[in-house]
């Protein structure tokens, strides 16, 4: 049957084009991949191939005719054993591509913006990380991170660890201290200086049946494999339909340490917490720290977990526990308040504890919130806390500009905004490259002066 | 390109020669499918077609065991009807439709099978590369003697990223073979304007991994240069680089006007070097088929070709519900 050659869309905007010049006339024979026709499109003139072989049996459209729809017939091919009086066939029904309509229909089906509705108070998972009446011991962040890596490296053969530094030469910040020896090389595993290599490595290893964790010497180097963590790691299982994901973990020091100055001082809690498919975590005490961990090495996504040089050496208790775990997108309430709602993560903590402590000498009881994890977010925790003491300071490390904070902030507003009795306060660090002299760091970070300034300002004291 | 190097009657079975025709025909009329689709409308955004470059993954796949595995750039839709990928699944997954491989949501450029160990379908160029040492790296330590084939372009190969993966895999011994298919244009830059060295795999010396250059034109010498090389990685020996002169017909992707070359230059390719009608020039001389078997298989694949723009138009647009599944996951995944 005849069929007709139609004028075709050549780039992903064209709409229309112009039949610039033929290059076949009727009664030529084509096959496939001879050029038909040059085709202007709102980017270029381009060469418009034959798909079918055949005879040129009509053509429709006259060279230099401007403005030809795409999908216009344009000319008629006759198959082998078809003559001109075919034409008449492949011509009369209206070939309409019928296509197009379809997107109206889905377009009013998208899917409505979250809805304002009436503040419904929420109930959140409060229960507690570990029994009543465990017992318990004082250790290290760095001794937390330390044992949770070696009890699911003894649990889970696929684990992996690999990074700068982190067999012989013990860990950089001595996380891994001791893992070489009882694991060996084939899974305690040097790499050289390569972040875009090894966490490109690790990303692929995942896909093949290992679970890799990927340790960067602090996370300022992992800017070097960030197209690695988003596009290889966080989108697979969205571009893949489901079929496969990337059960890896990202970890290392992440943040200010103390005078290391702009390229190692910055805190990527708000870039990662950006990114659908990652899970982020920040953790402040060595409980949430190993119980986190250990949630994030048997997860079955990219896990980013953000630590902090300065909370590796602090001290504090942990449950001691055969299988202690804690899960993601569950806050703490590491302190209860009915003045005011603190809330932060990592070590934005020691500033918000401090904080607290002191306000409560004053008689001002703060509810102090440690996230934990930033995506998933524990907003029920945030909010049912909010609508208690109707005032809320957040606090944070990092830039001010698009903020954990800032994201809070505007949570509050869209599902507590009648319960708010001042403005929610964002204690950031400040907008500005880490500087490298003593006095000028201090400045630049946030600090627990700055807790208590917006704490007095939320409740107008 | 290297000249022709097989004779008109090679140590080739007859069956063997006409599976490789069929295969190479099928990448075609597949990619002509998708050009046509495309042109309608059918088929939106970036679409990279393979044309030209057939002889290169039905060369390679001819020398692959069932388990290895393989991972490419975004000019993908050849590699994974090689590897025995419906055409049907890829054509849909063309049009964005619920009948893709993935549900419409990855879209030409983003496809994965883990049944034919196929791990996509990538978009940033030279990232791909990190990612099969990486599937490498998972198959020496499990011990399973399985080989990786890391496909990317001659653009790709002036990556950092792939410099870095190359020193870890020579470092590991991973059994990954790099196949450079240099189809001579990064996009719209030749090869002489972008890239300092006129043959690529020479690059693998400087971290000791042995390479070669393999006329992609012509399917049995890829195959030859395949076998070797996944002997090479399967002996434990670590990588190893195929860097598989070709030529892409079309242009970089279906909005390339290709003003960098002269159509003659495309022509005499087409008529001197083309790998379908190379093979169909083999089983013509030596017997092996006659013009009637040939016109058989062309018929054959015709129909596959057009069930599968048939059941891409066909199938339904995604339920408005895939747009907020398959971001996070709480099934531990059966990657291996």
């Amino acid at each position: 049957m005849a069929t007709e050659i139609l004028m075709p869309a050549l780039s992903p905007t064209m709409e229309e084009g112009t039949l610039a010049k033929w290059l076949v006339k009727e009664g030529d024979e084509v096959s496939s991949g001879d050029i038909l026709a040059e085709i202007e499109t709102d980017k270029a003139t381009m060469e418009f191939e034959a798909v079918d072989e055949g005879t040129i049996g009509k053509i429709l459209i006259e060279e230099g005719t401007e403005g030809v729809k795409v999908n216009t017939p344009i000319a008629v091919l006759l198959e082998e054993g078809e003559d001109a009086s075919d034409v008449e066939s492949a011509t009369s029904p209206a070939a309409a591509p019928a296509e197009a309509d379809d997107k109206e229909d889905a377009k009013s089906e998208e899917k409505t913006p979250a809805k304002a509705a009436a503040p419904a108070a929420p109930e959140p998972d409060a229960s507690p990380d570990w029994p009543e009446g465990t017992e318990m011991k004082t250790i290290t962040v760095r001794e937390a991170i330390n044992t949770a890596i070696a009890e699911e490296m003894r649990r889970d053969d696929t684990v992996f660890i690999m990074g700068e530094e982190v067999a012989e030469y013990q860990g950089a910040y001595k996380i891994t201290q001791g893992l070489l020896d009882e694991f060996g090389a084939k899974r305690v595993v040097d790499t050289p200086i390569t972040e875009h290599g090894f966490a490109g490595i690790g990303v692929g290893a995942s896909w093949g049946g290992l679970r890799p964790i990927v340790e960067f010497m602090t996370f300022n180097f992992a800017m070097q494999a960030i197209d690695q963590i988003i596009n290889s790691a966080a989108k697979t299982l969205y571009m893949s339909g489901g079929q496969m994901g990337s059960p890896i973990v990202f970890r290392g020091p992440n943040g200010a340490a103390a005078r290391v100055a702009a390229q190692h001082s910055q805190d990527y809690a708000a870039w990662y917490a950006q990114v659908p498919g990652l899970r982020v975590v920040q953790p402040y005490s060595a409980s949430d720290a190993k119980g986190l961990l250990k949630t994030a090495i048997r997860d079955p996504n990219p896990v980013i977990f953000l630590e902090n040089e300065i909370l590796y050496g602090k001290s504090f208790e942990v449950p001691v526990l055969d299988d202690f775990t804690i899960p993601f997108g569950k806050a703490r309430i590491e302190r209860a308040g009915d003045d005011v709602t603190i809330v932060s993560f990592g070590i934005g903590m020691t500033y918000a504890m401090e904080a607290a402590a002191k306000l409560a000498e004053d008689g001002v009881n703060a509810e102090v919130i440690n996230l934990r994890t930033l995506r998933p977010i524990d907003y029920d925790t945030v909010i049912k806390s909010v609508m208690k003491t109707n005032r809320c300071v957040t606090v944070e490390e990092g830039w001010p500009v698009a903020s954990i904070g800032n994201h809070i902030s505007a949570t509050l507003m869209e599902r507590a905004f009648d319960y708010l009795d001042a403005p929610v306060i964002n204690c950031t660090g400040k907008d500005v490259p880490m500087p490298y002299a003593a006095n000028l760091e201090k400045l630049a970070l946030t600090s627990t002066a700055e807790v208590l300034e917006a704490v007095r300002q939320v409740t107008y004291r | 390109m290297a000249a022709r190097k097989t004779t008109k009657k090679p140590n080739i079975s007859a069956d063997e020669l006409k599976q490789y025709y069929r295969d190479m025909l099928l990448i075609r009329r597949f990619e002509e499918k998708a050009g046509q689709l495309y042109g309608m409308g059918l088929i939106g955004g970036f679409c990279h077609l393979y044309i030209g470059q057939e002889a290169v993954v039905v060369g390679l796949e001819a020398a692959a065991e069932e388990g290895d595995k393989r991972v490419t750039t975004y000019r993908d839709h050849g590699h994974m009807l090689a590897c025995g990928m419906n055409p049907d699944g890829v054509m849909a997954e063309l049009t964005g439709r619920e009948g893709g491989y993935s549900k419409g949501k990855g879209g030409s450029m983003h496809m994965f099978s883990t049944d034919k160990h196929f791990y996509g379908g990538h978009g940033i160029v030279g990232a791909n590369v990190p990612l099969g040492a990486g599937l490498a790296f998972a198959d020496k330590y499990l011990e399973n003697g399985r080989v990786t084939f890391t496909y990317f372009g001659d653009g790709a190969a002036n990556q950092g990223q792939v410099y870095e993966t190359f020193n870890m895999a020579a470092l590991w011994k991973l059994p990954v073979v790099f196949v450079i298919e240099n189809n001579q244009y990064a996009m719209g830059t030749s090869q002489k304007r972008s890239t300092s060295t006129p043959d690529i795999y020479t690059r693998g010396e400087a971290f000791g991994i042995p390479g070669e250059a393999v006329d992609g034109m012509d399917v049995l010498a890829v195959k030859e240069a395949g076998q070797k090389a996944v002997k090479h990685c399967r002996d434990g020996k670590g990588p190893y680089i195929l860097e598989v002169k070709t030529y892409r017909y079309r242009g970089h992707s279906m909005s390339d006007p290709a003003k960098y070359r002269t159509r003659e230059e495309v022509q005499k390719i087409r008529e001197e070097k083309d790998a379908i009608e190379h093979v169909r020039d083999l089983l013509l001389a030596g017997d092996h088929a006659t013009e009637e078997d040939l016109k058989a298989i062309d018929k054959e694949i015709k129909g596959i070709v057009n069930a599968s723009a048939d059941f891409a138009k066909d199938s339904p647009e995604p339920a408005t519900e895939e747009l907020w599944t398959d971001i996070i996951t709480d099934v531990a995944p059966q990657n291996a």
